[in-house]
């Protein structure tokens, strides 16, 4: 397989106008990915699939994935005047990122026999009405994944052609794989809670009835012990 | 009924060639030892049901081999499994439309109390919530000797119900509920989350 700057310029040249940007993993596996913008989804996504040199006809993976602000320090080396001495002092800034919500695409070539090929689309953050193209026309295994996607990020895939719930009912409002997912509250009773479960299973408590003060009047130093 | 009659004059009678019984006892004996199961399974716990109505544990020989496909003909419920909420209206609807008197067999830890699942966001904590139990079966999944043994635990719950009298048995009471409401699909839950009058948990008495 082409390396990933190699697919990045070419589909660049093939899909016009198409803004593709590297996102490196500096992580043990190392896999890089390539982060699409939305109005050329689809016009990256047909090149990758459709050229003789990558031909990646199968799409094994789509995901979501919800990513909350964070805060990245970053320690910069600055020459400063000490004590009328020049010395590198390191700076600490921390640079803000805002949330986005995700998909992730695991592409593979049957034909070539490489992959993976890993293509993103993000959002530009977490509050506003999330919506991705779907690329569901270019491989149809992508239907029932975005579907799940949609049913649990509540990320809209424009030109999926049945986008409805897939694990939950139709009824159901909320997004239970996103981070602010509020659970509904029906832990009446837990055996043994710890954690997080034991501060929700809390608020169930019925308080311990009140005693007589009897418990009081017997404490370890009173208790004649039987060798006395 | 059994209980009137002396029992060593029963055995002396026995041996004397005349065999005494009660209508109750040879009732609640046929009915014990022909159970015919609900065929459905759910999860992994499905696997060791199958297991057990094959031949190497053979639930044949306690009288529950006959895995009925509809409801209308099924005595027992073995819910084996993780009940999700969006099935858990459809095992209401199935315990609903079987015929009394009925039972439940709660298999695994998943249809006790939800389980592993338990503080997941998708699966009932527990079949209990909306129809009752009669047998629970601890287990990830249980053995299929654990399955015998709580079919023989309802075998014998069966034995010992009552036809008449101040303690019979629940479903030949005429006030008695045989059919529990379906809960409905809600914006975040199932509607109700539990049903009130089945569904009694302990209560939790900690500072």
């Amino acid at each position: 397989m082409e390396t990933l700057e190699q697919i990045k310029n070419r589909a660049e040249l093939a899909a016009r106008g198409a803004k593709i940007d590297l996102v490196v993993n500096p992580g043990p596996s190392g896999q890089s990915s390539l982060l699409i913008d939305h109005a050329h989804a689809v016009a990256v996504a047909t090149f990758l699939r459709d050229h003789p040199a990558l031909s990646f006809d199968l799409c094994s993976n789509v995901t979501g994935v919800d990513w909350l602000d964070r805060v990245v320090k970053k320690t910069t080396k600055v020459k400063q005047v000490v004590d009328s001495v020049e010395k590198e002092v390191d700076q600490v800034s921390e640079e803000r990122i805002p949330g986005y919500l995700e998909a992730v695409y695991h592409l593979y070539s049957i034909k070539l026999k490489h992959g993976p090929l890993i293509i993103r689309m993000r959002t530009a953050n977490r509050t506003d009405g999330a919506r991705f193209p779907s690329l569901t026309p270019v491989w149809r295994s992508a239907e029932l994944q975005e579907r799940e996607i949609f049913d649990l990020y509540g990320i809209h895939f424009d030109g999926h052609p049945d986008l409805r719930r897939i694990l939950m009912w139709d009824e159901f409002k909320d997004y239970p794989m996103r981070k602010d997912y509020v659970q509904p509250d029906d832990f009446e009773w837990e055996p043994t809670p710890h954690d997080q479960v034991l501060q929700r299973t809390k608020e169930h408590y019925t308080p311990r009835p009140t005693l007589d003060g009897a418990e009081q009047i017997t404490s370890h130093s009173d208790v004649a012990t039987p060798n006395k | 009924m059994s209980e009137a009659i002396d029992e060593k004059l029963r055995s002396e009678l026995q041996r004397q060639g005349i065999w005494v019984t009660s209508v109750q006892e040879l009732y609640n004996w046929g009915r014990k030892n022909s159970i015919w199961p609900l065929q459905f399974g759910l999860a992994c716990c499905a696997i060791e049901m199958i297991a057990t109505a094959a031949s190497r544990y053979d639930i044949a020989r306690f009288g529950g081999e006959v895995f009925r496909p509809s409801p209308r003909q099924a005595d027992l419920m073995i819910v084996a499994g993780t009940v999700t909420k969006k099935m858990a209206p459809q095992i209401v609807r199935l315990y609903n439309q079987m015929p009394d008197p009925k039972y439940v067999i709660s298999m695994g830890a998943c249809a006790i109390s939800g389980g592993p699942f338990k503080q997941g966001y998708n699966v009932l904590k527990g079949i209990d919530r909306y129809i009752p139990v009669d047998v629970y079966i601890p287990g990830c999944p249980p053995r299929p000797e654990a399955l015998l043994h709580a079919f023989m635990e309802l075998q014998r719950k069966i034995d010992s119900q009552k036809l008449s009298g101040e303690n019979k048995a629940e479903f030949l009471k005429p006030g008695q509920p045989s059919e529990f409401p379906v809960p409905a699909f809600g914006e975040h839950d199932l509607n109700p989350p539990a049903n009130k009058d089945v569904y009694h948990p302990p209560k939790l008495e900690r500072v």
